[in-house]
């Protein structure tokens, strides 16, 4: 039998550069996590971190770097190289199969010391064929997006929408990193770095340095008086080859069907309360909305237009600003999450949606224009 | 903790190392191909998909593809992007269209770039190339047996 999942409590560096070391910051935020759950890093059954190190961090191997920092060395433990959602899975299944009562999560980025991220992205091209085109992560992004526009009749004023929602929900995060009142005309004037794409549109490079507390139910209750419960998850991986998908028909469709079947959504747009989604290309927002069934397929600049995903509409998306605002790369999954763990407890501050949250989404996107999707659904 | 007035020191690194990566024979040899002016699928025997650059599995159907054939030099435009930023390391320079075509005859998109247009003009070049545009291969001189021996594909007049 599974044992409950229960998200004890969460610590986060916010997303503008700090001059801080890197290990004395993971130091700092795991300590952070332990003091507030009232336990030494001695009680922690297992660790597993998430990080992209060789690229993102320049150096290889650097989760026996920073084992120490995270708490975890003389303890089982693993490291999960690609999106920080995997690693909270991992670490759930780790506690429902009874192995551990207690497990840490740690997403690990210092975006600032890495170079721009799509010197990174290039990296992510097979070196025979794609590398010597020239492709990265936000060309393939415009691609996906001139396709968007043009077989949906999608306009790039509702793509510019999603950034003007998004920012201006970010104003009232304390961990947000870009804080910036913009209308759709800034967006829209903003530097065309690649058409169709605007600057505005394409998500920062941010610091993002968290850890999660994970507990069986009884451990739990025991270390908070507000454990938020793990409902359900599902993520998928499409082909490699921008070629061989159809770039509209994404896998989340598949990564929500499994997590909503698990934690019993039948109508996304009924029964989530707010959803966290990563969207670090802002027309990306509006299809996600589909692939997660909020609307039907080329429907999501509508969806945009009847402000239903607004601070005040029935589900509102990216209350934290989303990735729009504070992109730690392999770690804005685990922010995702510790912003829907927040709005469950009603702890949210400024940004608390104005009505009870009982079930949260948080999604993740990795890989060229959304290969690879996870979705996670917490609830009280 | 860091103070407003201390200024902490920034090292700055640089990593270069070098890599030798195995082409195998199914790169090899639609590389070959591409040297002589040729551009080679593969067939599924299953789905019977055209699969475009060639390469020795389905991923789809999970097994082994059993033949060659050359392609169309021919085909449309599924999506493109202008690339006006000059990106670390990317030998390409902008500005430049990336763009996925679908060759005639082939079922899957083939990347690469869109030329023989003006592209110092994004307004004209937003006018000027489209979604289902026909285009057709223009081989560079010399070859190198690498994707770039095309060295774009332009719009048919």
């Amino acid at each position: 039998m599974a044992y409950r999942v229960g998200i004890v409590d969460v610590a986060m560096t916010p997303g503008w550069e700090s001059k801080e070391n890197f290990l004395d910051q993971v130091f700092h935020t795991t300590k952070e996590v332990l003091d507030k759950a009232g336990i030494r890093r001695e009680d922690v059954g297992t660790v597993i971190s998430a990080s992209s190190d060789v690229f993102h961090g320049g150096m290889s191997c650097a989760n026996s770097y920073y084992w120490d920092a995270g708490g975890a060395f003389l303890k089982n433990g693993s490291r999960q190289d690609g999106e920080s959602l995997f690693a909270f899975i991992y670490a759930v299944m780790r506690i429902m199969s009874g192995s551990f009562d207690t497990a840490l999560v740690l997403g690990v980025c210092k975006g600032s010391e890495n170079p721009d991220d799509d010197m990174v992205t290039y990296f992510y091209t097979d070196p025979f064929y794609q590398r010597q085109i020239g492709l990265n992560e936000t060309i393939a992004a415009a691609l996906q997006m001139r396709e968007y526009m043009e077989r949906y009749g999608v306009t790039e004023e509702q793509c510019a929408k999603v950034v003007v929602k998004n920012l201006k929900n970010a104003l009232r995060n304390p961990y947000a990193h870009v804080k910036k009142k913009v209308e759709v005309e800034d967006v829209l004037e903003s530097e065309p770095v690649l058409d169709p794409l605007k600057k505005m549109e394409c998500a920062p490079k941010s610091e993002g340095i968290i850890a999660m507390l994970l507990a069986r139910e009884d451990v739990a209750k025991k270390l908070t008086p507000k454990p938020v419960w793990f409902k359900g998850y599902g993520s998928s991986m499409d082909t490699f080859y921008l070629g061989d998908r159809d770039l509209l028909d994404t896998q989340l469709k598949n990564a929500a069907r499994m997590a909503y079947n698990m934690a019993g959504i039948e109508d996304p747009m009924k029964d989530l309360d707010v959803i966290e989604m990563c969207e670090p290309y802002a027309f990306q927002e509006l299809l996600w909305y589909e692939g997660l069934g909020l609307c039907d397929k080329g429907k999501g600049g509508e969806m945009i237009d009847s402000a239903r995903t607004g601070m005040e509409g029935d589900t509102p998306v990216n209350p934290s600003g989303g990735v729009l605002a504070t992109n730690p790369y392999v770690s804005r999954g685990l922010y995702r999450l510790a912003e829907a763990f927040l709005q469950v407890r009603g702890e949210a501050g400024q940004r608390q949606v104005d009505k009870k949250v009982n079930t949260a989404l948080a999604h993740s996107t990795h890989g060229f224009a959304g290969q690879c999707h996870a979705v996670a659904i917490i609830g009280s | 903790m860091v103070s407003g007035k201390v200024e902490y020191t920034i090292l700055k690194d640089e990593v270069a190392i070098p890599y030798e990566l195995a082409m195998g024979p199914t790169w090899t040899r639609f590389f070959e191909g591409l040297k002589e002016e040729k551009i080679y699928a593969t067939r599924c025997p299953r789905c019977n998909r055209v699969l475009v650059p060639a390469r020795s599995y389905c991923p789809r159907c999970f097994v082994e593809t059993d033949q060659w054939l050359e392609v169309s030099q021919e085909g449309t435009i599924v999506c493109w992007a202008l690339t006006e930023y000059e990106y670390f390391a990317i030998p390409v320079k902008p500005p430049y269209i990336g763009a996925l075509i679908k060759l005639d005859g082939t079922d899957t998109n083939f990347l690469h770039l869109i030329g023989g247009i003006d592209l110092s003009d994004p307004e004209y070049v937003r006018k000027t190339v489209k979604n289902g545009m026909k285009v057709k291969a223009v081989w560079n001189t010399e070859k190198k047996g690498t994707i770039m021996d095309i060295k774009y594909f332009e719009p048919v007049r």
